[in-house]
């Protein structure tokens, strides 16, 4: 009986004290830098200031890898560890994963170095602690930020730089158009709706438009919903960034225009499941018209279907405005995280990335437009609608206005939802809906 | 007793405990531990974005069961759970009876078994896309429905509130339903053939045989299926996400997408503790009654 409870006593010393050394292994920041030829990471920073005696990993977490061409950012990283000495490890995942294990790493304290960002996901890092103000490493090193095309902010400092800008114009199917007898492309929504119609008209299984509004991926909202109302020199904030639905006379129209369109039937059905890379694949497939889509998806469309005859060109306004369009623009952006411990070589990556031969280079390869309003990317190589999307992008001032937003992703998902019972006609009118999602979003703002 | 007796009983009765001791140590680290955390967030208001929580109870709990997204959640779930299972038995069954048939050869019966046992054997990833194109509008499934006239127009199966959950439910049965049948057909090869001769001399039809010999013995093996299936629906979040995202609206919203929003779209993570604590009491309940059965069986 003795040995059984002296037994016991043993075990239970021997797994508490286990379960604690697991914990502090696990718990250490230590353990989780790669540092070569070195024990401790804390005193790592550039070799050149350590005699070179230890070597920095840092780990870079982002969507990119997965849309450039296989081993063009692995290779970019590389000209960075030739040049400085610090080791970039790339965790590649595709965009949804990416956003899950940063916010996964966000709650845990274990987020990656250095990470791509969206601009929708900024405010609430940046709110939880998780990734590092931008304006302090830029004033500890001096840096010129009037270089940066945009910063996004938050309280009044950058958390997040866009690396590259991905234009949304509207691609057009001229076959479709042509054999529907539309012979001039739509520049006002009423000529749009027509146009829709035509096609409706020409062949029932394809149709005019295609708006993704999966509850997944709610960025249908942003992308193909809200550029319209951009592109018509609209806006759904105050000019101190807070929730202006009611009562907003532009907004309503948008919400009538693409009720209209609804009713008419020239929407593709199914969008209240379907996501962009589905209304990609019903354009690519000859199946819509019309899409509003980004730029980055022309190489997909391009090796996809060579024989499709399409087009790029601006939104459509609403009827009598004459003003300066808002062309939607989704970007890769870069932060630092809080948990960073070599936040110095961090902020030496980002500073690379952004340089105007290495950021030119980047949106070379992503068919991007570039971050640093100082890079020159040569795109004499590129489709030559890729040229266009770039002459029709600097006639338009770049617009997101969910960019740095609280919870920006939820606030697109319950639009998309009121958006989906005004469309079934649970909501009696678009003045109700909109009310309706104001007061939902009003507490995110508080 | 000696001191080298007290040794050695001492080494006999160490021994299992040190073999036993990595298993602890990583359930402890993997599973004791997250659910602690977990339960404990449930009672703070909103951890991790707010640096100095601060404990508020059963306020997360109250909140949760008052909002009507939840409740339809509940609502969803039990449906999606409920005919899931019955239909997994159901076809689990009815396929490992075809499958230990004796009047169909054995390679017969092979090649139907491969065939059978596919849809378990994809991820839910390649099943959720493979559903989404021939569920899409303009996919094979209402090209086949107006093939044969049985609808005029296409059906929007996962952008309809109206079918959305049935599609999803369906697109649940069909990947779960092999494991099923390949347990039961497992148990049905156990079966003596002396019952099923003893049956016959006595006059039993097929029916009687089946509901009076074959389901009696299944039913230690069926019990403890409809258990695990249940908390395994219960948590099955890929499918429902990758498919519909819980929408239209909140048609297809179940307990495993709602914690997911509550988690990683509103960074709400006390009230995603909240509802994975619900969801937890739910499948720990069950849990209670598979070991008791099993207890039983043994």
């Amino acid at each position: 009986m003795k040995l059984r409870m002296a037994m016991k006593k043993v075990f239970t010393v021997s797994l508490a004290g286990a379960v604690v050394l697991s914990l502090t292994a696990c718990g250490s920041p230590k353990e989780k830098k790669k540092v070569d030829g070195g024990t401790s990471t804390s005193s790592a920073s550039n070799p050149s200031d350590e005699g070179g005696g230890k070597e920095v990993t840092l780990e870079f977490q982002q969507w990119w890898g997965v849309e450039l061409p296989d081993g063009a950012l692995a290779e970019v990283c590389q000209e960075f560890t030739d040049k400085t000495g610090i080791k970039i490890e790339l965790l590649s995942n595709p965009y949804a994963d990416t956003k899950t294990q940063i916010a996964a790493g966000a709650a845990a304290g274990t987020m990656a170095d250095v990470v791509g960002l969206d601009g929708s996901w900024v405010y609430d890092f940046a709110k939880q602690g998780s990734i590092a103000n931008l304006t302090d490493a830029m004033k500890d090193v001096g840096y010129d930020d009037s270089q940066l095309s945009d910063q996004i902010k938050y309280e009044g400092n950058t958390y997040m730089i866009p690396v590259v800008n991905f234009a949304y114009p509207m691609y057009v199917n001229m076959d479709i158009l042509n054999a529907a007898g539309v012979s001039k492309i739509p520049t006002t929504w009423t000529e749009f709706q027509d146009a829709c119609k035509a096609v409706k008209e020409y062949d029932s299984s394809i149709a005019g438009w295609a708006i993704p509004l999966s509850t997944e991926s709610p960025s249908g909202i942003q992308n193909q919903f809200m550029s319209w109302l951009w592109a018509s020199g609209g806006s759904m904030l105050t000019d101190n960034n807070k929730p202006n639905l009611t009562g907003n006379s532009d907004l309503e129209k948008t919400v009538e225009f693409v009720k209209e369109l609804d009713e008419a039937g020239v929407i593709a059905e199914g969008a209240y499941s379907m996501k962009e890379p589905d209304m990609v694949e019903e354009f690519t497939n000859g199946r819509v018209a019309f899409m509003t889509d980004g730029i980055s998806h022309l190489t997909t469309i391009r090796k996809e279907a060579p024989d499709l005859n399409f087009d790029i060109v601006k939104l459509p306004v609403m009827e009598g405005f004459t003003g300066q369009s808002g062309m939607d623009v989704a970007n890769w952006g870069i932060g630092i995280a809080e948990n960073c411990e070599n936040k110095k070589e961090a902020w030496q990556f980002v500073e690379y990335l952004m340089s105007p031969e290495v950021n030119a280079k980047l949106s070379e390869l992503a068919n991007a437009f570039p971050g640093n309003s100082k890079a020159e990317p040569d795109y004499s190589k590129s489709d030559e609608l890729f040229q266009k999307t770039y002459d029709l992008f600097q006639e338009c001032y770049a617009v997101n206005e969910f960019t740095g937003l609280p919870t920006s992703e939820e606030l697109m998902r319950t639009f998309d939802e009121q958006l989906q019972l005004y469309l079934d006609g649970d909501t009696s009118s678009a003045a109700d809906m909109l009310k309706a999602v104001q007061e939902i979003w009003e507490p995110a703002f508080e | 007793m000696t001191k080298g007796n007290r040794s050695s009983v001492f080494k006999k009765k160490t021994t299992p405990y040190l073999y036993l001791l990595p298993t602890i140590i990583l359930m402890l680290i993997l599973l004791i531990i997250p659910i602690i955390m977990v339960v404990r967030y449930s009672f703070y208001d909103n951890v991790i974005i707010n640096k100095n929580p601060v404990f508020v109870g059963l306020e997360n709990f109250k909140k949760i069961i008052t909002d009507s997204t939840f409740l339809a959640a509940i609502k969803n779930t039990f449906i999606f759970v409920s005919v899931s299972v019955v239909a997994h038995l159901i076809i689990g069954i009815c396929f490992a009876m075809l499958l230990n048939t004796r009047y169909l050869g054995n390679k017969t019966k092979g090649i139907f078994r491969v065939i059978y046992v596919l849809p378990w054997m994809f991820t839910a990833s390649v099943i959720a896309i493979l559903w989404k194109m021939m569920l899409n509008p303009n996919g094979i499934v209402n090209y086949l429905l107006q093939f044969f006239n049985l609808t005029s127009q296409n059906i929007e199966w996962l952008g309809s509130r109206k079918f959305a959950l049935l599609a999803v439910t369906f697109i649940n049965i069909w990947s779960g339903y092999p494991f099923y049948m390949i347990s039961v057909l497992a148990g049905l090869q156990g079966i003596s053939t002396d019952l099923y001769e003893a049956s016959s001399l006595d006059g039993a039809n097929a029916v009687q045989t089946f509901f009076r010999i074959t389901i009696p013995q299944l039913k230690p093996i069926l019990i403890s299926l409809i258990m695990l299936d249940f908390v395994w629906t219960i948590q099955q979040f890929a499918l429902i996400w990758m498919t519909t995202g819980g929408g239209p609206i909140n048609a297809t919203e179940t307990l495993s997408t709602y914690i997911y929003k509550q988690g990683f779209s509103k960074y709400q993570y006390s009230m995603a503790s909240a509802s994975a604590v619900i969801v937890l009491i739910i499948c720990t309940i069950i849990a209670i009654f598979y070991v008791r059965h099993q207890k039983a069986r043994d």
